[in-house]
Parts: structure tokens; sequence; C-alpha cells
């Protein structure tokens, strides 16, 4: 009994943990006033946030269910993707123009990033303007 | 027992609002934007934030029928940013 009432602390405590930290990302990624800065706020979402909801779902299952640790694939693929994603997202935006961009190269070399067709390499209009 | 019950259906309550909430803001930045990474930042913000909500609501259920769907949709949440952003980056997705 004890520890059935134990348990549903911790999945209380879980899921308050993982909401707090999906509510911080997201006022992250309204309030920053810069994409790569925004960047940053959303990958507490992607660990921490999502991270104790599907800790919460595992104690969950493993004391009133079957009890099973699914969950862990879903939490180790978010893990592993997160940083890809986030590092394409970091070229998107220095592809664009929208941050600050990294020195130029000696000699006629050119960042990999930057290498593709001259038409798609003008910055955004609503860019300049801020 | 009941005290300890009814404090996680309160956190399950209000964890399903949060999230929502957060939904909803992640919206918001797709929307106003301004730049295409900003748009594929709040879109993968937004497949997670998802996961979370199937998570929940398998928890308030009860049921583990829930998990397949989050698995897939994390899984094609992944490929859909990667590919977003390599057609930005290269003009095409596949060369």
């Amino acid at each position: 009994m004890t520890y059935e009432i134990v348990t549903l602390y911790v999945i209380t405590f879980c899921l308050i943990v993982g909401a707090a930290f999906t509510l911080i990302g997201a006022i992250g990624l309204l309030k920053f006033n810069d994409s790569m800065t925004r960047l940053h706020a959303p990958t507490k979402v992607g660990t921490v946030g999502v991270g104790g909801l599907l800790l919460a779902s595992i104690i969950y299952n493993g004391v009133f269910g079957e009890g099973a640790m699914h969950e862990t694939l879903i939490m180790a693929f978010l893990f592993v993707t997160a940083p890809i994603s986030a590092n394409f997202i970091a070229k998107v935006n220095m592809h664009r123009r929208a941050c600050d961009q990294p020195p130029e190269l000696p000699g006629d070399e050119q960042w990999a990033t930057f290498d593709l067709v001259e038409t798609d390499n003008t910055p955004d209009a609503d860019t300049i303007s801020q | 027992m009941t005290l300890a019950m009814d404090l996680m259906n309160y956190a399950l309550i209000a964890a399903f609002v949060v999230i929502g909430l957060c939904q909803m803001m992640a919206m918001i930045r797709v929307v106003i934007g301004p730049s295409t990474g900003d748009r594929i930042l709040a879109l993968d913000t937004m497949v997670v934030n998802a996961i979370g909500l199937i998570v929940l609501m398998g928890i308030a259920q009860g049921t583990r029928v829930y998990f397949e769907v989050s698995l897939i949709i994390a899984m094609l949440g992944f490929v859909s940013t990667v590919a977003y952003a390599r057609f930005v980056l290269r003009g095409d997705i596949i060369e």
C-alpha cells in the first residue's frame, strides 16, 4: 500500500517536472529575439520535458500495468536525433543569413553551408529589416 | 491512497493544459516566423509536444496502445525536420 502511494507521488513529480520544462521551452521559443538564441530553448522540451513524461509513463505502467520498458526506446530515439536536427536548423539559419556569419575563409574557398546556387544566397527581406 | 491518486489526476490535467498551451505557443512561432529556421524549429517542437500529449493520454486511459503511435510520430518528426532543412540547404532532398 505504502509502496503504491510513494509511486503515485513520484509519478506526480515526474509529470510536473516534464510539464514545467515543456512550458519553459515554449516560452523561450516565443520570447527570445534571435534565431540562434531561439534554437536553445526547445532542447529542454526534447530532453527533460518529454523525458519526464515518459518516465512517469514507465513508472505508472510498471506499477499498475504489465510493466515494460518500451518508452525507453522513444527516449533513446529522441535523445539521439535532437542534436542532429538542431545542427541542421543551425545550418539553415546560417544559410539564410539569419544570424552572425562565420569569418571569411582564406583564398577562394567558401563554407560548405553557403555552397549553393546564387539566387538562393540573397538574404531574406525581413532579415535585413531587423 | 485517495489523496495521492487525486494529486496525480490533478497533475495529469495540469500537464495536459500546459502542453496544450505550449503547442499553441509553438504554433504562434510557426505563424510569425520570421525566418525559415524558426519555422522548422517550431514544427520540430510541435512534434515533440505531440509525443508528450500522446504519452499523457496513455497514462490517463491506462492503456499501452499509444506506444507505437508515439514512436512512429517521433521517427516521422525527425525525418520531416531533416528533409525540410535539407530542402532549404540544398534545394533538393535526395541528390
